[in-house]
């Protein structure tokens, strides 16, 4: 068993194109620990300084995992976790930071 | 080049003059690798600001799943500038995350709510370098293949 990663269209590049990987870890900060050593730079690209990119959305079955423990969040195998770029944008020049 | 019907070309439009002053957006999902913007998606704009769009996480997710699950990929993103023109902020030039999509942008600067033209106008955002295309607008049956 083991707990599969869906991967977004831009982050593919990081996976050799798989959209999905499996990946192991009992909370998400493993599991993108253990995401790291099989796809060196996809860390860099979920995470900064030390949380959760602001504009990368992370879901544990479903849920948000910022509602849920943020990295912290627990995991198990068989659970299923989608990793989505935010769609945002706008005409303001500066992009918001927090939530 | 964007080709795009005349019906969904108009559902953004009247989507961006819906919620003007605020940023409107969505998308069009389409076939994977057709290049066939087919079905208007609207979103809510989770920012609810005048200067800023972000689609709801939630509702992001369950667009991705509905997509996925028809073997759809998001072929058009569009959203509306509501006091300045239809070219892409930094901000969404930072944030352009789907290297296959057409950015459509819609400015409303002009007429607001009202009945009126507005700037329409796409590109593509790839890593951070910006190329404004073409926009077709086609009436429906010329978008569809034959099949």
């Amino acid at each position: 068993m083991a707990i599969e990663v869906r991967i977004p269209t831009i982050l593919r590049t990081y996976t050799d194109g798989q959209k999905a990987v499996d990946a192991a870890g009992d909370t998400l900060a493993g599991l993108i620990d253990d995401l790291e050593s099989n796809h060196p730079g996809l860390k860099d690209r979920l995470i900064e300084g030390e949380d959760l990119r602001r504009f990368v959305n992370v879901y544990i079955n479903d849920e948000d995992v910022r509602f849920i423990g943020g990295l912290e969040a627990p995991l198990a195998d068989g659970d299923q976790v989608v990793v989505l770029p935010a769609v945002a944008g706008g005409a303001r020049d500066r992009m918001p930071t927090g939530r | 080049m964007l080709t795009i019907d005349q019906a969904t070309y108009d559902a953004i439009v009247a989507h961006a003059k819906r919620d003007h002053p605020d940023e409107a957006c969505g998308v069009v999902a389409g076939p994977e690798g057709s290049d066939r913007p087919e079905r208007f998606v609207a979103m809510v704009n989770a920012a609810g600001s005048p200067t800023f769009y972000e689609f709801d996480s939630t509702e992001l997710l369950q667009l991705y799943k509905e997509m996925d699950a028809r073997d759809e990929e998001p072929v058009v993103i569009y959203h509306s500038h509501t006091a300045t023109e239809a070219y892409p902020s930094r901000t969404d030039i930072g944030l352009a995350m789907e290297p296959n999509a057409h950015y459509v942008l819609v400015s409303t600067r002009e007429h607001g709510n009202n009945e009126g033209p507005v700037e329409f106008r796409s590109y593509r955002i790839i890593d951070g370098e910006v190329t404004e295309e073409d926009v077709t607008v086609v009436t429906q049956a010329d978008t569809r293949s034959t099949d």
